[in-house]
């Protein structure tokens, strides 16, 4: 952990001082990169190079969905990325009434050209295609594996992994959702296995399976929109390569370096685990399965 | 008394060697047109620029090792399916083309029914039809409904049962009719002249062709696994995305002409044995 936040400290860094037109050797950002912190000379809290002087403009969908976003208010600081962008924004010296809103369609975000946001908080996973394009700060969450089920299923009760290891569970082939399964879950009876969630769903309905796994975003989104009495047993443990939601901004932006900083300081003190805990796990309704 | 021995006339052994020289000869040449042509075909792969790439890629011993029981495990249910779906089929076939070929105005309906099937089951892709079977089906959430392993594999049956019984009625209607007048005439009924004299015929012509289809199957089990049971195709695959390496589809591949060969081998058993007898005495 240590030496990977160190590594995305000094990246983030390293993309400032770029940003910046600074031409300095490698080796001699990372030694710099301590001192480049939300509080350095490079971000002045509360006076960087925003879109507006002095305000904050941060970007995101219209409409947002719970629990990312509560009640399509990304203003009122609840549900997760709600909550992670006041704190980004306060991180960086913005209060709340300094913090502006501006709708902005997902695909018009992670395509390049001019933004009109400073940053972007979206469930936008951070890929390589995309960094060709836009700028992605570290990531403030790895998503999750997550077991759903249909309710009067034989595991919709289940609190905990082991009530899990009976129960005929199902994944898309070649997913971290089938390893969380066979390395997380173990169940006695084999997975079953599909070619896509659609036929995952198709087998939870039927009632061939007592359960699928899929990460947390398509969990909400099976579960709220697409399955008739679908429900969230819980999240599972980290397994495999997770993938990672980042905040976007525009490419080469002078403020990538600042928020990236300010990202790293919420995870190590503790803060996006709790925010996590309270919008995801909570009030998501997704409990952390042990 | 001496028994007379068979002495060869000189001309005779110089036949015999001359043969024998044309013989050994053959064998050379072979040796060397295949020699030069397997050594050919080994430069050529092992000296394509991207060939240690494809072995590390493809035959990787260390990936095949590893992956070898979980493939093994999927293959044992291709192999039970297999036996299970090619009896279902030959005994569905076998009825279907019997009533296909039912004489008389009586029989009409059956005979619709069947080929009703034959045309439809033909026509519909296996695929859709194991989607049919193993998502349709128990969405109907009807009491004792079998498992998806029981469904998919009838899906595979009735398709396959199709084009046996179209493989069938071929051999039936081969049989030249006055095979049949000639049992009816001799006493037989209809069932008896086709049990004992029709249907023998017509399954020994139809034999390379009906293999055939059974070789086919063979690999098309394992289409059940889209309805989630891990097959030997699945585990490979399962394997291949986390090896990041294609080796398993390789080591599944080999264990499927080696699952096949036995079957092959006696279908071209069958076929030549039935050339020769066909043309015995000509």
């Amino acid at each position: 952990m240590v030496s990977r936040n160190t590594l995305t400290t000094a990246g983030g860094a390293v993309l400032m001082l770029a940003a910046l037109a600074a031409c300095a050797p490698a080796d001699e950002n990372a030694a710099a990169a301590p001192s480049a912190s939300a509080s350095g000379n490079n971000c002045p809290p509360g006076a960087l190079q925003t879109k507006t002087a002095g305000k904050l403009t941060i970007g995101t969908d219209n409409p947002v969905y719970e629990p990312w976003f509560s009640d399509n208010k990304p203003s009122n600081g609840k549900g997760f990325e709600s909550a992670v962008a006041y704190q980004v924004a306060q991180r960086l010296g913005y209060s709340a009434e300094n913090v502006t809103w501006v709708s902005v369609t997902f695909n018009n975000a992670i395509a390049p050209g001019p933004k009109s946001f400073d940053f972007d908080i979206n469930e936008f996973s951070i890929t390589d295609d995309r960094k060709k394009a836009v700028d992605f700060s570290s990531p403030y969450y790895l998503v999750r594996q997550t077991v759903i089920t249909t309710k009067g299923s034989k595991i919709a009760g289940a609190t905990s992994i082991a009530d899990l290891q009976t129960a005929k569970l199902g994944a898309q082939v070649g997913t971290t959702s089938y390893q969380a399964i066979t390395d997380v879950i173990k169940p006695s009876t084999k997975p079953s296995v599909f070619n896509n969630n659609d036929d995952a769903k198709a087998a939870l309905v039927n009632g061939t399976v007592d359960g699928i796994v899929v990460d947390l975003p398509t969990a909400f989104y099976m579960t709220a929109a697409e399955l008739k009495n679908g429900m969230i047993v819980g999240q599972l443990p980290q397994v495999g390569v997770p993938e990672q939601f980042g905040l976007l901004l525009d490419k080469g932006s002078a403020l990538t370096g600042c928020v990236s900083t300010a990202v790293d300081q919420l995870r190590n003190d503790g803060t996006l685990q709790v925010l996590e805990k309270t919008w995801l796990a909570q009030t998501g309704g997704a409990p952390e399965l042990q | 008394m001496t028994p007379e021995v068979h002495h060869p006339s000189d001309i005779q052994l110089g036949r015999i060697a001359y043969r024998r020289g044309k013989a050994i000869r053959s064998v050379l040449a072979a040796a060397l047109s295949t020699a030069v042509v397997g050594t050919l075909l080994v430069v050529l792969i092992t000296g394509a620029p991207g060939w240690e790439r494809v072995k590390q890629s493809f035959f990787n011993a260390a990936t095949a090792r590893e992956y070898l029981p979980s493939i093994l495990e999927g293959l044992w249910l291709n192999i039970r399916l297999f036996v299970a779906c090619a009896a279902g089929a030959l005994l569905l076939g076998l009825i279907a083309s019997v009533l296909r070929t039912l004489r008389g105005p009586v029989f009409f309906p059956v005979r619709a029914l069947a080929t009703i099937y034959t045309y439809s089951f033909r026509g519909l892709p296996l695929i859709i039809t194991i989607y049919l079977f193993a998502f349709g089906i128990p969405g109907l959430r009807l009491q004792g409904t079998p498992n998806v392993t029981v469904l998919g594999g009838a899906a595979i049956t009735i398709t396959y049962g199709s084009y046996i019984a179209e493989v069938l009625r071929a051999g039936i209607e081969s049989v030249h009719p006055s095979q049949m007048a000639a049992a009816r005439s001799l006493g037989l009924s209809y069932r008896q002249s086709m049990r004992f004299v029709v249907l023998p015929q017509a399954v020994r012509r139809a034999a390379p062709a009906l293999l055939n289809d059974v070789v086919s199957m063979q690999k098309d089990v394992g289409l059940i696994s889209l309805a989630g049971p891990i097959d030997a195709i699945r585990a490979a695959q399962i394997a291949t995305a986390e090896a990041l390496n294609y080796t398993p589809y390789v080591v599944a591949g080999v264990l499927f002409v080696l699952f096949a060969l036995p079957l092959i081998g006696i279908t071209d058993f069958v076929t030549l044995r039935a050339a020769r007898r066909q043309n015995a005495g000509t």
